[in-house]
């Protein structure tokens, strides 16, 4: 990427020496990671190395033990799902998070249902802004009243990433958000990306993939056993330092 | 039952036209299921099952279990399992037999038949439904405990709370008011009954239309204005002609003769009365109203069947499912609670065995009715259908001869073939 990112102003997120353990081990261990305005964060790691942990503390899925999260310079509380999503933080899980048997609308907007005056649920509504967000994303999709079930890996997906587009998200939360998609959805989200950097979003994306980093992202943080090995500029080192850092721990030489 | 998949099976033709009228397919075939049965026991007693008679003791018959089985829809559907609904109907109507036959009368010394009496036990019915509820939906939901152990404890203590509470006595006759819920003792009458109906058509007609008015607004693709008529027309007809069957079930000419000595008045030459819809039936209707929009139209219904489907998804989407468990838990007691009025009063007192084996009753109406136990999936509607036919199986069983254990052997593998029926169904429809 070779946008130059202002990072003078305060970070869009800090979170500052976060640790949280699970039984006697420290799946996180004082790790300390910012995101600025319009910047893509990896987040780069073995399975185990705590990523995934890390970024949960974020979205509200974990609690962590110790450290804090700073939105914009401010303080953040973060204690369940709904208190991230008020802070304009948005997820999208590995996993997807979709109820299989509802339909697209109904898991677009789960949680945050769109209601009629007397408080029933809008469906008519509901489906009519997700043909229009769909539209814009992924104008392929057609399958408003199937149970998601029913859809393909990348349709899925599409309902997943519009879940976190549709609700002006400020911090996007990316955990491999391509591991299931082909080349052509691959491309799409790489799009999306782009796009949404520019209207000035802050994200952080979980990837195994050394070479889709480098092609995503501003900034790479690998960890480590729970640890922060160190945050790289993507441009500034080769991709052989990357797994250098992933695999034996060691930080370059000239790490930004 | 095992006529189900017959609809589903049929040619694709016929599948085309059930997508444009939007119709589940599975609801037809249920309905389908239950007319088939009907008519077999309808040849097999010589014309006696369809009559009006013993269509107006088929319903008041299924109320009970009906009301229970909306309720277990969600509990199933959250993935959890209620063995208990039995010994809290049990609990509940022990403690409104108190409330009606000890508390008012003496304790208050309301005198018996006060008007307040039923009202009163009512609520403390519905009150105790609401705690019992509540507590198992913590211990399930806040304690971790697995929902099976929590209601197999259930079904034991509230069993034996109800045998405590009443010293095993059976107790009655309930309140004159209270009883009006029995179902053969408190009807409609034959106008209010055709009132009701027609309300109850006109809101069909109005929901229809509502639906089409609000898909168009939207631009949504909608069905052919002739399918929806004819869909109005079905809906209108089976109301009415429901509403029909049950007026003309006659008042027998004797009670008749006491009604009118009750009220000073001789009964008038070749005067006839029709029962109409029991109260009980209304009951059940709003019941199975109530919950559908609960589960079709509100954030408490979406949230259910979202963490039925996922409870991670639904836990990440910022949902409490922890206190979804207890509100669901909640609903179950209401109605046991609303079900041990219908049943104590049906049977014009409570005895230390109400509600007994009520449990596997209720589950298996609901699974009938195409709840799926791994979650997510159940409809209100069909969770009645299937109370119908399962007491239509045990009582056309019952009136054709059948003996009795033969009669439990047959409802136990119909539930059984009905789930495999529903797999297989299921895996071909890929749904």
């Amino acid at each position: 990427m070779a946008d130059t990112i202002d990072r003078s102003g305060t970070p869009l997120v800090e979170m500052r020496d976060i640790s949280i353990a699970f039984g006697g081990i420290k799946a996180v261990n004082h790790v300390s990671v910012d995101l600025f305005p319009g910047e893509v964060v990896g987040l780069l790691g073995h399975n185990g190395a705590g990523k995934s942990t890390l970024i949960k503390c974020l979205s509200g899925a974990y609690r962590m033990d110790a450290g804090e999260i700073l939105i914009n310079g401010d303080k953040a509380v973060i204690n369940n799902p709904r208190d991230a999503r008020r802070y304009n933080i948005e997820t999208i899980y590995q996993t997807l998070a979709l109820a299989d048997n509802l339909d697209a609308a109904s898991n677009l907007f789960l949680g945050r249902e769109l209601t009629t005056p007397v408080g029933l649920v809008d469906d008519a509504r509901m489906e009519a802004e997700t043909r229009q967000i769909m539209g814009r994303l992924n104008p392929n999709f057609q399958k408003f009243s199937a149970p998601v079930s029913a859809l393909s890996g990348g349709q899925r997906q599409s309902v997943a990433i519009a879940r976190a587009v549709y609700f002006n998200a400020r911090i996007l939360i990316m955990d491999e958000p391509t591991a299931a998609l082909g080349p052509q959805e691959t491309r799409m989200v790489a799009d999306l990306i782009d796009e949404l950097k520019r209207q000035g979003l802050g994200i952080f994306l979980i990837d195994h993939d050394v070479h889709q980093v480098k092609e995503l992202c501003d900034r790479a943080a690998v960890m480590k056993n729970g640890e922060l090995v160190g945050v790289v500029d993507v441009d500034a080192v080769s991709v052989d330092d990357i797994l250098a850092m992933i695999i034996a721990g060691k930080k370059p030489q000239m790490a930004a | 039952m095992s006529d189900s998949p017959a609809l589903p099976k049929a040619a694709p033709g016929m599948r085309n036209l059930a997508r444009t009228l939007e119709i589940d397919t599975r609801l037809l075939g249920m309905i389908g299921a239950f007319i088939a049965l009907c008519l077999v026991f309808h040849f097999l007693t010589d014309g006696r099952f369809l009559t009006p008679r013993n269509i107006f003791n088929l319903t008041i018959q299924t109320v009970s279990v009906g009301i229970m089985a909306t309720g277990m829809v969600f509990v199933i559907v959250t993935r959890h399992i209620d063995l208990s609904v039995g010994s809290l109907l049990a609990t509940c109507s022990a403690m409104m037999a108190m409330t009606q036959t000890l508390v008012t009368p003496e304790w208050l010394g309301l005198g018996l038949n006060h008007p307040l009496t039923a009202p009163a036990a009512i609520v403390v019915g519905l009150g105790t439904g609401i705690i019992i509820g509540a507590f198992h939906g913590w211990l399930i939901g806040y304690l971790g405990i697995p929902a099976f152990i929590v209601t197999l404890g259930g079904l034991l203590v509230w069993r034996n709370v109800a045998w405590y509470l009443t010293n095993g006595q059976t107790i009655g006759p309930l309140d004159g008011n209270f009883q009006l819920f029995g179902g053969i003792g408190g009807t409609l009458g034959e106008t209010w009954s055709w009132i009701f109906g027609m309300i109850c058509a006109v809101a069909a007609l109005y929901a229809i239309w509502q639906s089409r008015r609000n898909k168009i607004s939207h631009d949504f693709p909608v069905k052919p204005l002739w399918a929806e008529i004819a869909l109005g027309a079905l809906v209108t007809a089976a109301i009415l002609g429901f509403i029909a069957i049950l007026n003309a079930y006659q008042i027998p000419e004797r009670r008749l003769e006491r009604m009118f000595e009750a009220r000073g008045d001789v009964l008038p030459e070749g005067f006839t009365a029709g029962y109409g819809l029991p109260i009980s039936v209304l009951l059940l209707i709003a019941v199975a109203v109530t919950m559908t929009i609960i589960a079709n139209r509100t954030r408490l219904g979406r949230y259910i069947f979202a963490t039925g489907g996922n409870p991670d998804a639904a836990e990440l989407s910022g949902i409490n499912t922890r206190m979804l468990t207890v509100k669901v838990f909640i609903m179950m007691g209401i109605l046991c609670a609303i079900s041990a009025v219908v049943a104590s009063s049906r049977q014009t007192f409570h005895s230390n065995d109400i509600g007994t084996l009520d449990e596997l009753r209720v589950i298996a109406a609901a699974v009938i009715g195409g709840t799926a136990l791994a979650g997510g999936v159940g409809t209100i509607y069909g969770a009645i259908l299937g109370a119908l036919i399962m007491q239509s199986l045990q009582s056309g069983m019952a009136m054709v001869g059948v003996d009795a254990p033969f009669q439990n052997i047959v409802v136990g593998t119909v539930l059984v073939v009905a789930v495999l029926i529903d797999t297989i169904y299921r895996k071909r429809t890929g749904d």
